[in-house]
């Protein structure tokens, strides 16, 4: 039995493992979230190599970078230690985050911009590549083996909550600029978007202070003086062939299908609330806000619940219930924001025509909002804004922002839709980090374990936005269409993990 | 099982090849269809990412069909060549 100063330990090496991963998670989705006003900023859609750099800066740190950040820190971590290469991952991470929010825009400094803000963001997948297979290396190290599940599943939170707070902050900073919401969101755009990027200094700061108190894991640290730690983990990972079964194992019998459930529940159902579904910018977050707060604690109980009944099969169910129910879901989010088959109140229609001062009195914002009522109660908000500057000219909205407001039970029920996909992320996400853990020997873990996770996750799950929405533009007839790319993988990853995998609780990490 | 598991290693370097055949015609295509930067450096990287993933497909369906998933290591000791 664990004894109190043992439970205290232990929930202290959680928190201030977590708290980080948290941050760090925070900082790299903040870059996502931010993604249309950071091109705004960085890279000007009329000048073709600074479009270039945006793409580049999109996909390369998310998808490419994040397995070298695995093997890179997962190497270091092998071979120098846990406690030391998390701690790297977030200066880098925090560095780099606080830095954006620094830099000049394209117009004040051209190229430098652009290019400044791709390399940070490369900083930013390495970083992100490292941190988690430390985080939960340190935190399952330190854990009893009846316990690893539910221990490492607080780790496993830390995606979903950074997620979480980037969105908040977002939303927060987005109205809070100014009593006006029209110019809150103007200076937003101007500047405000700039705060949540300082903010992340905060966050590491306090992180790193944490951190530092920290010891080494004690099984690296055995390793350490017993002269057993891996010269060449990364060989030892991919060229052995027992070692490099495993990795294969895990990346497609696990976390393949674990990154596209993971991405579909989180990213893909904002993409498609904002997209398809018409939905308005802020009850979008707020859907996905009220879905992660009532879904988060699920982590944790699958976690504990994987240290009784095995790993395996919650996360194969998981991924099961998520292929048999994405399409009805996604159908169902369409029916709950459909105008077709109801009627429209022409008596109720509003059009209001309100001019605003900026904040520093140089321009004025000129909105045109329009209202049409339905009778299944959602509204219809077209707004077109232009902008009047002091010196006589006038700059006009190139699109109108065309958006829904669901009805009060519309609302819960889209809540209750996205809570329905993040339970499933909760089944493949909460026990991973224990079955990635358990199935790799201590001397080679941060490195193996680092790089089926950032593969599964960073490529696999990453680019299931990406590939979603081309899906829908080259077939155009089925709204639908783009969730044929994670079933098709979940179910390849499903059928995989359930022929090969093993259920078995690994007893002892400690080799 | 363990016979199902061996002939099942002959699917995944299929599934691998016909996925990664499909991967390439797509990005051929849409690059035709549309030979903008984005388009061009989107599909471009795709394929260059998806590459050594359906190698690696490849190399897990050799192991299961040669028979290396039959038995899976329980301790450190197995995963030493």
């Amino acid at each position: 039995m664990q004894t109190t100063i043992e439970k205290k330990h232990i929930r202290q090496i959680i928190f201030a493992s977590s708290v980080g991963t948290l941050i760090e998670w925070y900082d790299f989705y903040l870059f996502g979230s931010l993604a249309p006003i950071i091109a705004m900023q960085f890279f000007p859609k009329a000048d073709p190599t600074a479009a270039l750099l945006s793409t580049l800066a999109t996909f390369a740190a998310g998808f490419i970078v994040r397995p070298f950040g695995a093997l890179v820190f997962g190497r270091l971590g092998d071979m120098v230690g846990r406690k030391y290469t998390f701690l790297l991952t977030l200066v880098l991470m925090g560095g780099s985050t606080f830095a954006i929010g620094l830099i000049p825009g394209y117009e004040k400094i051209g190229f430098a911009a652009p290019i400044i803000v791709l390399l940070l963001r490369l900083i930013q997948g390495l970083a992100l590549g490292g941190e988690y297979g430390g985080a939960a290396t340190y935190v399952a190290e330190h854990s009893p083996d009846h316990k690893r599940g539910f221990y490492t599943s607080w780790i496993q939170t830390t995606a979903t909550l950074g997620l979480l707070l980037s969105l908040g902050i977002i939303l927060v900073t987005r109205k809070s600029l100014d009593a006006n919401a029209a110019v809150s969101i103007k200076e937003f755009e101007s500047w405000g978007w700039r705060i949540p990027f300082w903010f992340s200094i905060v966050l590491v700061g306090m992180s790193i202070y944490i951190r530092l108190k920290m010891s080494e894991s004690p099984l690296f640290s055995k390793l350490k003086s017993e002269g057993k730690i891996s010269t060449n983990p990364i060989k030892e990972s991919l060229m052995k062939r027992s070692n490099l079964k495993m990795v294969l194992l895990a990346l497609f019998g696990a976390t393949m299908g674990q990154g596209v459930i993971w991405y579909t529940g989180q990213f893909y159902a904002q993409t498609f609330l904002e997209n398809a579904c018409k939905i308005d910018f802020e009850q979008t977050r707020t859907i996905l806000i009220c879905a992660i707060i009532f879904a988060t604690p699920l982590f944790i109980v699958f976690g504990n619940l994987s240290d009784k009944v095995g790993r395996k099969w919650i996360i194969i169910i998981g991924m099961l219930l998520a292929i048999i129910s994405y399409r009805p879901i996604y159908q169902q989010m369409l029916n709950l924001s459909n105008t077709k088959n109801t009627v429209l109140d022409e008596s109720k229609t509003k059009i209001e025509s309100t001019i605003n001062v900026g904040a520093n009195k140089d321009y004025s914002l000129k909105t045109l909002t329009t209202q049409q009522f339905y009778q299944n109660g959602i509204t219809e908000k077209i707004i077109h804004v232009d902008t009047l500057y002091n010196d006589g000219s006038e700059k006009s909205q190139a699109t109108d922002k065309f958006s829904k407001i669901l009805p009060n039970d519309s609302y819960w029920a889209m809540v209750a839709l996205v809570f329905i996909q993040i339970f499933f992320v909760t089944m493949v996400y909460g026990p991973i980090a224990a079955f990635l853990v358990e199935i790799f020997p201590t001397k080679i873990r941060y490195t193996s374990m680092s790089l089926p996770y950032h593969l599964g996750n960073g490529v696999f799950g990453g680019l299931t936005p990406f590939i979603a929405v081309l899906l829908g533009t080259i077939y155009t007839t089925d709204p639908l269409v783009g969730l044929w790319y994670p079933i098709a993988v979940a179910a390849l990853s499903m059928v995989i993990g359930a022929l090969y995998l093993s259920n078995k609780l690994d007893p002892n990490v400690n080799d | 099982m363990n016979q199902l598991k061996r002939i099942a290693g002959l699917c995944w370097m299929v599934v691998a090849i016909l996925a990664y055949s499909i991967l390439l015609k797509t990005t051929f295509a849409q690059i035709s269809a549309k030979p903008t930067t984005d388009t061009i450096v989107q599909w471009s990287i795709f394929a260059i990412i998806f590459f050594p993933i359906a190698i690696g497909l490849v190399i897990f369906g050799w192991l299961a069909w040669k028979g290396d998933y039959d038995h899976l290591p329980i301790s450190s000791e197995e995963v030493k060549d």
